[in-house]
C-alpha cells in the first residue's frame, strides 16, 4: 500500500514538472534515444552532439519528434519499433512531406513562430528540385540538404547554412560540382562566376547583406532559373528605377520580339559586372553593338549618350582637379566643393537614364550637370586667380613694409649719430 | 612764430586738463639699458604690438561673424570667400594669436631667467602669469568659434579635462560647456567669453601690468645689477626700433596670411565620430601629452586628475616664484634657475614628442 502511495507521488510530481514550459519538455521526459546514442561513438552519437546547438531542440523537440519510436523505453527493440512509428532514416522523398508535418501546419506553426511562413513544402514541390524529386530523382535537394539535419538554426544566425553569406556557399556544395552535376545539362560554373560579380563584392566586401545572393533571384524554397521573361522582374526588385525605365523604353518591344532576356542580354548573370560607361556608345566593350551595326538609329543614339556621359564625367573631374589644387593651397573653397555633388547626382542620374534610351531625356539631365561642374571648375579658377592677386600683393606690400622698417632704421641711426 | 604761439597754447591747454606735461616728462626721463640682454626687452611690447592686432582684426570679424551652432561655420566661411579682405582679416587674427602666445612665452622665460620678477616687481610677474592665463583662455575659447569639426572635439577633450579638476570639476565642466555635452549653447558662451568677458578682464590686468612696468622700469639681470650700464632714451631711441619691429611683424603676418591661409575644415558634426588624432592647439600640447602618458591608474587617483592637479599646482607655483626665490641667497636663486630650464625642456620635449605621436 505504501508503495503505491509513493507511486502516486512521484507521478503527480513527474506531472507537475512535465507541464513546464515546452522547451523544457524534452530535458524533464525521459528520452532513452539521447540517453544510449550520447553513449555511442562515431556517427551513432554525431546526432546527439549536433542537436545541442537545434532551434528544435531548444522550443522542446526531440528525436522522436521526427524518428517516431518510444523514448521512454530502454530496450531498443522495443524503443525503436517500426510499429511504433520508427523510422531510422526518412529517404529524401519522404523527407519534404516530414518537415511539412509541422511547418506546413499554420495552427501548430503559430505557436512556436507566428512570422514564419508554412508554405515552404507547397512552394519546394514547383521548384526543380521538388519536380525532379517527385519525379524519383534522389539526388536534388531538399529540405535538409540545405538546413542540414540535426543542428539546425534559424535562417538569420550567421552559422545557419542559408544565412545570405552562406548561401552561395551551400548551393554550391551541389552546384558547383562538376562530376556530380553530370548529367543535368547545367553548367556547374555559376559559383565561380557570381564570386567575380559586383553583388558578390557587395556582400563579401562590404558585408552589405541586402546585396543578393542565389536565393534572392532564384527564389529559395521554388528555386527556379528565371526565364526570358520573368528576369527583368527579378532585377527590378532592387533595381526598380531601371526596370521601370527599360519598360518604357524602345528597347522593351525589340527585347520581347527577339526573346532576348531584358537585363541579362547587357549586364550577364551571375558574374554581373560592375557597369561602366564603357557599356554604352560604340567602342570596344560597348554592348550596344551587338543588336547596332554603324550608322544605324541606335548606333548614333549610342554614339551620342556616350559622348554626352564623357562630357559630364571630364568636366567634372576638371572641376574637382581645379577645386582640390585651390584648396591645397589654402584657399577656402569647400562651399564650391559641395555645390560639385549636384553634377555628380546628375551623373548618377543620367547612368541609371540610359535604360530610358533617350537621347533628349538624357540631355535634359545631363545639361544642368554640366552647368554645375562648369560653375565649380570657375570657382576653382576664381579661387586661383585670387590666390595669384595675394601673392603680388603680398609682395608689394612687403616691398612698402621693408621700405618704411629701413627708413625707421635709418631714423634711429641719424638720432644716435647726433647724439 | 605766431604757429609756435598757437601749439604752445594748445599744450598749456590740454596739460591743464589732462596733466599731459607729467606724461610728456616721463617720457624724456625713460631710459633703457643697454646690455647684451637688452634684445629680451623687445619681446614684451611685441606681444603688446600683436595683442592689439587681435584686437582690431577681433573687431572686425565681429561685424560678420555669428555666434550661433547654425550659423557660425557659414559665417566664417563667408568672411573667407564673399567679404572683402575678409580671408586678410581672419588669416591675420589665427596667425596673430599664435605668434602673441609664442612671444609671450619668450618674454615670460626672459624675464625669469633675467629674474626680472625681484623685489619690488613681484606683482609685474603676477600680473604677467594673470596676463597668461587671460591669453590661454582667448586661445582656447576663440578655437571653438568657427565651429569646425576639429575645434568642436578639441573643445571636448579640453572641457573633458577641465571636469578632471579636484572638488570643482564637475561644475566646471558643465560651466564651461553650458550643459552636459558641447553643443551650441557653449559656442555662445565661449562667445561671450571670447569678446566681452576675457577682453574686460584684460584690460584691468593688462593696465595693471603696463603701469607697473612703467613705475618700476626695466629690470636688470643680476649679473649686471652695480655695473655702469649704457642706456639709451626710451622716447624715441628704444619706441622706434620696438616700431621697426612690429612693422616687420606686419610683414610677416601678412606673409603668412597670403601663403598660408588659416583652413576652416568641415563644419562641425556632433553625431560624427571623432576625427583619428586628435590634437589640441601646440601651446596645450604638452599638458596634453602628459596627461596621455599617464596611466589610467596612479596608486588610487586616477591618471588624469593627477595630472590636472599637478599643472595647477605647478600654474600655483609659477606665479609665485617671485615670493619663494631669495635673491639673497645664491644657491636657491641658481635652484630657481635649473627648475625654469627644466620647464623649458619639458614643454619642449612634450610637445615635440606631442606633434610626432
Amino acid at each position: 500500500m505504501a508503495r503505491a502511495r509513493w507511486a502516486v507521488l512521484i507521478l503527480t510530481i513527474a506531472t507537475l514538472v512535465g507541464s513546464g514550459a515546452d522547451w523544457t519538455r524534452a530535458e524533464q521526459k525521459k528520452d532513452s534515444c539521447v540517453e544510449c546514442h550520447a553513449a555511442l561513438e562515431g556517427s551513432l552519437a554525431a546526432p546527439v552532439e549536433a542537436m545541442r546547438e537545434d532551434i528544435h531542440r531548444a522550443r522542446g523537440f526531440s528525436c522522436a519528434d521526427c524518428h517516431g519510436g518510444d523514448p521512454s523505453r530502454d530496450d531498443p527493440l522495443e524503443s525503436m519499433d517500426p510499429k511504433k512509428g520508427f523510422l531510422a532514416r526518412p529517404s529524401p522523398r519522404a523527407i519534404p512531406a516530414l518537415c511539412g508535418r509541422c511547418h506546413s501546419d499554420a495552427e501548430f506553426m503559430k505557436r512556436y513562430n507566428p512570422a514564419l511562413r508554412v508554405d515552404q513544402e507547397r512552394e519546394y514541390f514547383t521548384s526543380v528540385h521538388g519536380k525532379r524529386l517527385r519525379a524519383g530523382d534522389t539526388r536534388v535537394a531538399t529540405c535538409t540538404s540545405c538546413h542540414g539535419a540535426h543542428g539546425i538554426r534559424p535562417a538569420h544566425h550567421p552559422l545557419s547554412p542559408v544565412y545570405s553569406l552562406r548561401v552561395a556557399e551551400t548551393c554550391a556544395r551541389c552546384h558547383a560540382d562538376v562530376a556530380y552535376m553530370k548529367g543535368y545539362r547545367i553548367p556547374s560554373d555559376q559559383y565561380e562566376r557570381y564570386k567575380r560579380s559586383v553583388h558578390a563584392r557587395a556582400l563579401y566586401e562590404r558585408q552589405d547583406l541586402s546585396a543578393p545572393t542565389c536565393n534572392d533571384c532564384h527564389g529559395n524554397h521554388g528555386a527556379v532559373p528565371p526565364g526570358v521573361a520573368s528576369v527583368a522582374h527579378v532585377c527590378g526588385q532592387c533595381h526598380v528605377r531601371q526596370s521601370t525605365l527599360f519598360q518604357a523604353s524602345p528597347h522593351k518591344a525589340a527585347f520581347d520580339v527577339m526573346r532576348l532576356a531584358e537585363c541579362v542580354y547587357c549586364h550577364g548573370n551571375h558574374d554581373v559586372p560592375s557597369p561602366t560607361d564603357e557599356m554604352i556608345g560604340t567602342g570596344e566593350k560597348s554592348v550596344c553593338l551587338s543588336c547596332h551595326p554603324p550608322g544605324d538609329v541606335g548606333y548614333q543614339a549610342a554614339e551620342r549618350m556616350r559622348a554626352m556621359l564623357d562630357e559630364l564625367s571630364r568636366n567634372l573631374e576638371r572641376a574637382q582637379a581645379i577645386l582640390d589644387r585651390a584648396e591645397r593651397a589654402g584657399m577656402e573653397v569647400s562651399r564650391a566643393k559641395f555645390e560639385l555633388n549636384e553634377a555628380r547626382d546628375a551623373l548618377t542620374h543620367a547612368r541609371v537614364l540610359i535604360h530610358a534610351f533617350s537621347v533628349k531625356e538624357l540631355e535634359n539631365v545631363i545639361r544642368p550637370g554640366l552647368e554645375v561642374a562648369q560653375r565649380g571648375y570657375h570657382a576653382g579658377e576664381r579661387a586661383l586667380a585670387e590666390l595669384n592677386y595675394r601673392r603680388k600683393g603680398l609682395a608689394v606690400s612687403l616691398l612698402f613694409i621693408l621700405f618704411l622698417a629701413f627708413l625707421l632704421y635709418l631714423k634711429v641711426r641719424e638720432i644716435e649719430g647726433t647724439r | 612764430m605766431r604757429v609756435e604761439l598757437r601749439v604752445e597754447a594748445w599744450r598749456a591747454w590740454l596739460d591743464e586738463r589732462l596733466g599731459t606735461e607729467a606724461v610728456r616728462e616721463f617720457l624724456r626721463r625713460k631710459e633703457v639699458p643697454i646690455h647684451r640682454h637688452t634684445i629680451w626687452y623687445y619681446f614684451g611690447g611685441m606681444t603688446l604690438f600683436l595683442f592689439v592686432v587681435q584686437v582690431v582684426t577681433g573687431a572686425l570679424l565681429l561685424l560678420y561673424y555669428r555666434p550661433s551652432a547654425e550659423a557660425a561655420f557659414e559665417s566664417v566661411q563667408f568672411i573667407m570667400t564673399e567679404v572683402e579682405f575678409g580671408w586678410l582679416v581672419r588669416s591675420i587674427h589665427s596667425w596673430s594669436a599664435n605668434l602673441m602666445i609664442a612671444t609671450l612665452f619668450v618674454h615670460m622665460f626672459s624675464a625669469y631667467f633675467m629674474k626680472a620678477y625681484r623685489p619690488p616687481r613681484e606683482l609685474t610677474w603676477v600680473s604677467g602669469a594673470l596676463l597668461l592665463l587671460l591669453v590661454l583662455a582667448f586661445g582656447f575659447s576663440g578655437y571653438l568659434l568657427p565651429w569646425n569639426k576639429l575645434a568642436f572635439f578639441a573643445t571636448k577633450v579640453g572641457t573633458d579635462i577641465a571636469g578632471d579638476v579636484p572638488l570643482i570639476g564637475r561644475f566646471l565642466l558643465r560651466f564651461l560647456r553650458g550643459g552636459e555635452e558641447v553643443t551650441g549653447a557653449t559656442l555662445t558662451r565661449f562667445f561671450g567669453f571670447h569678446v566681452a568677458i576675457l577682453p574686460g578682464m584684460m584690460t584691468i590686468v593688462l593696465a595693471l601690468h603696463l603701469i607697473l612696468v612703467q613705475k618700476h622700469g626695466m629690470s636688470v639681470p643680476p649679473s649686471l645689477e652695480g655695473t655702469s650700464l649704457k642706456r639709451m632714451p626710451f622716447f624715441p631711441n628704444f619706441l622706434l626700433r620696438d616700431l621697426i619691429g612690429w612693422i616687420l611683424a606686419i610683414g610677416a603676418l601678412a606673409a603668412l596670411a597670403a601663403l598660408f591661409p588659416w583652413g576652416l575644415g568641415e563644419k562641425a558634426d556632433p553625431f560624427a565620430p571623432a576625427p583619428a588624432g586628435i590634437k589640441p592647439e601646440w601651446y596645450f600640447l604638452f599638458m596634453f601629452q602628459t596627461l596621455r602618458l599617464l596611466p589610467a591608474k596612479v596608486g588610487i587617483v586616477e591618471g588624469e586628475v593627477l595630472g590636472v592637479t599637478i599643472f595647477l599646482l605647478g600654474g600655483i607655483f609659477w606665479m609665485l616664484v617671485p615670493f619663494l626665490d631669495k635673491p639673497t641667497s645664491r644657491r636657491r636663486s641658481r635652484l630657481f634657475t635649473g627648475v625654469g630650464v627644466f620647464f623649458v625642456l619639458y614643454i619642449a620635449v612634450m610637445t615635440v614628442w606631442g606633434y610626432l605621436t
